[in-house]
């Protein structure tokens, strides 16, 4: 069962307050995306951690593939 | 059982400077992230410890449990699991991955 862009932006930008997420379908099958994540709550973790900030808001998707790959780039605003 | 696959995971790690658990083979990917691993490290020239967690029982699930992970490839580095395919290029184009292989190699000899 497809998922929409516009709820994995709302799961993570809720999940992580004060971020902003870009979410992209990348081969247009509902399951494939790219996240591009803002968030000073990323400040000072290495890029594990602030990936697993992201997967952790998905692990029933993650675990039974309805999201089968999320591709992530993570940043603090301050970041470039 | 499922925790011999834990202590197996830990000392595989702990013995090889890069391990990569991953869909396939290193000659023969199944997954275009695992084959994208791969290339990082061939590029780089580095030997690496590849475990193919569809032809190993119980080692798909074991990896993601051991590392807390939900996708594969895995990838460690001088025991430390650094991430993913993303983490893994995002760390190779900034320099930090040849870094971190370097003295996980040195540290083995």
């Amino acid at each position: 069962m497809r998922m929409l862009t516009r709820e994995i932006e709302e799961r993570i930008e809720s999940g992580i307050p004060g971020s902003r997420a870009a979410v992209r379908d990348l081969t247009g099958t509902g399951d494939h995306f790219e996240a591009v994540v803002v968030a000073e709550a990323f400040a000072g973790r290495p890029l594990v951690a602030r990936h697993q900030m992201v997967y952790g808001l998905f692990p029933e998707e993650l675990r039974t593939e309805r999201i089968h790959a999320l591709k992530l780039t993570t940043r603090t605003p301050g970041e470039s | 059982m499922s925790e011999d696959i834990q202590a197996k995971i830990k000392s595989e790690v702990e013995a090889n400077p890069v391990v990569v658990y991953m869909k396939g083979t290193p000659m023969f990917p199944q997954c275009g992230f695992s084959a994208a691993v791969v290339g990082v490290f061939r590029e780089l020239g580095v030997e690496f410890h590849a475990v193919d967690v569809l032809g190993e029982d119980g080692y798909r699930d074991g990896i993601k449990r051991f590392t807390n992970w939900p996708t594969i490839p895995q990838v460690f580095v001088g025991g430390q699991f650094i991430g993913g395919c993303d983490i893994t290029r995002e760390m190779y184009a900034s320099g930090e991955l040849q870094k971190m292989v370097e003295a996980a190699v040195a540290a083995k000899r």
